[in-house]
């Protein structure tokens, strides 16, 4: 036992002690955000981004003559030609797109040298759709003033019945803190689960395995270098976790300090940002929204989530960790690693594609409730289900699952690690390792 | 010391030892010898425990091998490594510390070994700072820091230029005056000759042969002599008490390889070449290990 603390010791600080490791830590969280800032910003922000699409339309039917509305990526212009001479002089014309809408509206066609992009299609479609509606709306003698009353949409406010009364469902913040576990778990299998088969592979490859094991037992080696780099993995978290808290505590204490200016401030942004249309809508929006966002993430239970976080990380971890370590003792160089990786990664990327668009809008369907149980892809499934509340009989048993899966690895790729890590040369099949698997001692 | 009885180790398609035994005398250099693939690794291995045999047992001081007996055992793979990005003195700390040392003792203790053999100022150097002879000098100061009892090194000289060869084969003796016995495995004959006491030839998976060198050397001798005289080459009749196997002409001097016939001894011999030549020398021709390795094994296949 005291050994296997040793080799814990070992592989902890030569880890933790590297410059890499504080340059994750205090960089991945910055990166992180830097980069949803970007996505974030491009999405708003492409309409003006996006190259501006001239499109000339040739109306034939007279409907939509000045009514279609230049915005975002799309400028329309109307032809003083006819069709004919419109298009033949097309090319020379400095149009990207010709719209060509005939008397009676059906048959639409929209020409251009590049292919066109879907979304410009989508728009277009839209707009002719929105004009010919009304249009035809009006033709049956319905007032517009009628319909505006009529389109308005209706918005629902999801309230969830618990034993402790009424309150909010938080669909939206449910949704994005089960997709952002998941994601870091699924994430974070990958990246210290390759720690554990690059770290066996060292070993192997500089041949200090032999000697290490001539002092303890191979079992032991590969626990100790499974714990050791979890507890980096856990001390990664804990600090990314310590320190988003008082990066919001911060910005929050600053923005309560602030916030009378800054909403000034903000609305003054969103008005050159947005057209002034939607500024009033941002603003109405920033009232009751930001008030609203704080009082979603206040309601979350905090310790329990991060607890089972916690919990699926170590264990989904110490899980594939295992099989990493496996897979890491059967080769000689990492290249040779990747007939192996199928096994690892299908079940993981399976969980992560099925979760991210099936169980997050199904958390209590069967196959949801299935996934969250099967020790393979519950880490993932189960992050997902927890914002949304799961039934504690459930969790324990999953949890309980999760834990006899990780003794069941550990144990098949222990033994197939002890014959593994002295085997040079010798190329591995799925066959070979089954022969080891079944070797005495 | 050790003492291993009818081991067994099969592996799934091969066998690596069929029954094998050996006695080590404590306090003694064993020579455990064989061409490649014969099974010395996987007997290394066993007596580590890193594997265990099929059946047989092996007894360590008359008790059963078993894990306590790893703090009080050294081994030098043949094929050496340690970390490559670790620092020299804190690695060095580590695997004497998974040998069961305190980190104090640890620490003085290599704090000597480095300074015997002159390596101090490498304390906070990377192993792949070092060149390949260095690397493998910390790594028999790791091989022997927590002075074990029995000190298995395989081919312990590959690696080394001559001069740092001679220190190693000093301080392997001294550690052996001290009382460590040591088992030694190599291909390179004249070191068997020079250092060991008793020897274990395996190949293919079975003992040909073992026994004290001196006595494995005495029954080899089969009455062939060399012998020198003086002058043009006689010629020999055939009731001399030998027969020639190969003759040489150097100069003035002739030298005869020969065997002596059945019943008759060296005197015999040098009675009758003294009636017709001046000798020079006679000396006995007793086959090198070598030679002796290369017969047995070559006889055995």
């Amino acid at each position: 036992m005291n050994k296997i603390l040793l080799i814990i010791q070992r592989e902890y600080f030569s880890r933790v002690k590297k410059k890499s490791f504080l340059v994750m830590t205090f960089l991945v969280p910055v990166l992180f955000i830097g980069m949803f800032a970007l996505i974030g910003y491009l999405v708003a922000k492409q309409n003006e981004l996006g190259d501006k699409k001239k499109v000339e339309v040739v109306d034939e039917s007279g409907v939509f003559l000045n009514k279609m509305k230049s915005g975002g990526t799309i400028e329309y212009s109307y032809a003083k030609d006819n069709y004919a001479a419109a298009k033949s002089a097309f090319a020379k014309s400095g149009y990207d797109y010709l719209l060509y809408v005939p008397a009676s509206i059906t048959g639409v066609q929209l020409f251009s040298e590049k292919k066109a992009s879907a979304l410009t299609i989508q728009n277009i479609e839209s707009a002719l759709s929105d004009i010919a509606q009304s249009q035809r709306l009006l033709t049956a003698g319905i007032d517009t003033a009628v319909l505006a009353k009529a389109q308005k949409p209706i918005s629902i406010e999801a309230r969830q019945i618990t034993e402790a009364g009424e309150k909010d469902a938080q669909t939206n913040i449910s949704t994005a803190i089960g997709f952002i576990s998941a994601m870091l778990i699924y994430m974070s299998l990958f990246l210290y689960g390759a720690q554990v088969m690059r770290g066996v592979i060292e070993e192997k490859v500089s041949r200090v395995v032999e000697i290490i094991i001539s002092s303890v037992k191979p079992f032991q080696l590969m626990m100790g270098k499974i714990i050791g780099i979890g507890m980096v993995g856990l001390t990664q978290f804990v600090l990314w976790i310590v320190l988003s808290i008082i990066l919001s505590t911060a910005a929050e204490t600053l923005f309560m300090k602030n916030a009378m200016h800054a909403k000034t401030e903000q609305i003054t942004q969103m008005q050159n940002a947005a057209s002034p249309h939607g500024a009033v809508a941002v603003n109405q929006a920033t009232d009751s929204g930001m008030g609203k966002l704080m009082q979603s993430v206040e309601s979350i239970p905090v310790a329990y989530t991060i607890g089972c976080f916690l919990f699926y990380f170590l264990f989904g971890y110490l899980l594939y960790s295992a099989i990493f370590a496996a897979v890491g003792s059967a080769v000689d160089n990492e290249t040779e690693t990747q007939q192996f990786m199928l096994p690892i990664t299908l079940p993981l990327v399976f969980t992560f594609v099925i979760s991210m668009n099936f169980v997050i809008n199904n958390p209590d369907s069967s196959l949801s409730v299935w996934l969250s149980m099967i020790p393979f892809t519950a880490p993932i499934a189960m992050m997902i289900r927890i914002p949304f509340g799961v039934p504690a009989w459930q969790l324990a048993l999953s949890m309980l699952l999760m834990i006899l899966g990780f003794l069941f690895t550990i144990w098949v790729a222990a033994r197939i690690y002890r014959v593994g890590i002295l085997m040079y040369g010798k190329k591995a099949s799925y066959k070979e390792l089954a022969k080891w698997f079944m070797y005495k001692e | 010391m050790l003492s291993i009885r009818n081991i067994v180790k099969q592996y799934a398609s091969q066998r690596a030892l069929s029954d094998v035994s050996m006695e080590i005398e404590k306090g003694k250099v064993f020579g455990l010898l064989g061409p490649n693939g014969a099974g010395k690794t996987s007997l290394i291995r066993i007596i580590n425990q890193i594997t265990a045999p099929d059946s047989g047992e092996i007894l360590f001081n008359g008790e059963k091998l078993n894990q306590t007996h790893i703090e009080r055992i050294g081994y030098l793979p043949e094929e050496r490594g340690l970390y490559k990005k670790m620092q020299i003195g804190e690695q060095i700390l580590y695997l004497a510390r998974l040998k069961g040392l305190s980190r104090d003792e640890a620490r003085r203790r290599t704090k000597f070994w480095f300074q015997k053999l002159g390596i101090e100022d490498w304390w906070y150097k990377k192993i792949e700072d070092l060149s390949k002879g260095m690397q493998q000098k910390v790594q028999f100061v790791a091989t022997v820091l927590h002075e074990p009892e029995l000190l298995i090194l395989d081919e312990p000289f590959t690696g080394f230029d001559p001069v740092n060869a001679e220190i190693i084969k000093n301080e392997i003796l001294e550690l052996n005056k001290k009382g460590s016995t040591i088992i030694f495995s190599t291909h390179r004959m004249e070191s068997v000759e020079e250092l060991c006491d008793s020897i274990a030839l395996l190949n293919l998976s079975h003992k040909i042969l073992d026994g004290k060198v001196k006595n494995i050397r005495n029954n080899s001798r089969n009455g062939t002599y060399l012998l020198e005289y003086e002058g043009d080459k006689l010629i020999i009749n055939a009731d001399a008490p030998f027969t020639i196997i190969s003759e040489t002409n150097l100069d003035d001097k002739q030298q005869m390889v020969l065997k002596i016939k059945q019943g008759n001894i060296v005197n015999d011999v040098l009675r009758y070449m003294l009636q017709i030549a001046i000798i020079n020398k006679v000396e006995e021709i007793i086959p090198t290990m070598n030679e002796i390795f290369i017969q047995t094994v070559s006889k055995s296949n």
